[in-house]
């Protein structure tokens, strides 16, 4: 089981914070491409993934990194702190 | 180093105050603060997410950075999150250091780096809606410089 979440308006479009999945996916692509196949709303969300930041067990990383030992990915768009 | 992510605000005075005690023996103190501007009047609020957990480290991660370039003795961060209106402090961070080069130095480092590698997403609420801030070409330009 991994844990997914989502954030600003990844969250919204996708409609929820955080979700617990069964995935066999080995990359973050991988994985993205499972989510989008399930439902408009992630299809939406993954439309354009060059405006899109994935961090792995909370660390940055990229949509070609393994999930090999994972627990939990995140989803969200650039980040605006400051 | 101090570390705080919250939704209350902060007293600038006080923080600063009680940072410059702790670092009695620096020569030098940089503080920066970041306050929610009104440009044209017309915001309501901002909305300030982020990713508890993800955010601690990632602001940790940039500090001890900062501390491994430069000669530091104290750093603090504080980024709130949350529901605040034009005029409210979103943020500061203090540096303490022997010499002034330093302080500003490392103060304006942790600043670039945490408009774009901590993760808080802000969201300007208006009287026509809402909308995502987006992030902008010069904040990922900013970082080349170190």
């Amino acid at each position: 089981m991994i844990t997914v979440l989502y954030f600003a308006w990844v969250r919204e479009r996708i409609g929820l914070p955080r979700e617990t999945l069964q995935s066999s996916a080995t990359t973050v692509a991988e994985l993205v491409a499972e989510l989008v196949a399930r439902e408009e709303r992630y299809a939406l969300a993954f439309a354009d993934l060059a405006a899109l930041r994935v961090a792995l067990d909370q660390e940055l990383s990229s949509f070609d990194a393994p999930l090999a030992g994972v627990r939990e990915v995140a989803f969200f768009p650039p980040m605006t702190g400051g | 180093m101090r570390i705080a992510v919250q939704s209350q605000p902060f007293e600038l005075g006080a923080e600063t105050e009680a940072f410059a005690s702790a670092a009695s023996g620096a020569g030098a103190i940089v503080t920066f603060t970041g306050i929610v501007r009104d440009t044209n009047q017309r915001l309501a609020a901002m909305d300030i997410e982020h990713y508890p957990g993800m955010t601690e480290k990632a602001l940790t991660s940039i500090a001890t950075e900062a501390q491994a370039r430069w000669s530091l003795s104290d750093v603090l961060v504080i980024h709130r999150h949350g529901r605040l209106v034009p005029g409210e402090m979103i943020m500061m961070v203090a540096t303490a250091a022997p010499h002034r080069a330093d302080a500003f130095a490392a103060a304006e480092y942790l600043m670039d780096y945490l408009k774009s590698r901590a993760p808080f997403w802000k969201k300007e609420i208006g009287a026509d809606g809402a909308e995502w801030v987006a992030a902008k070409d010069s904040d990922e330009a900013a970082l080349q410089r170190w």
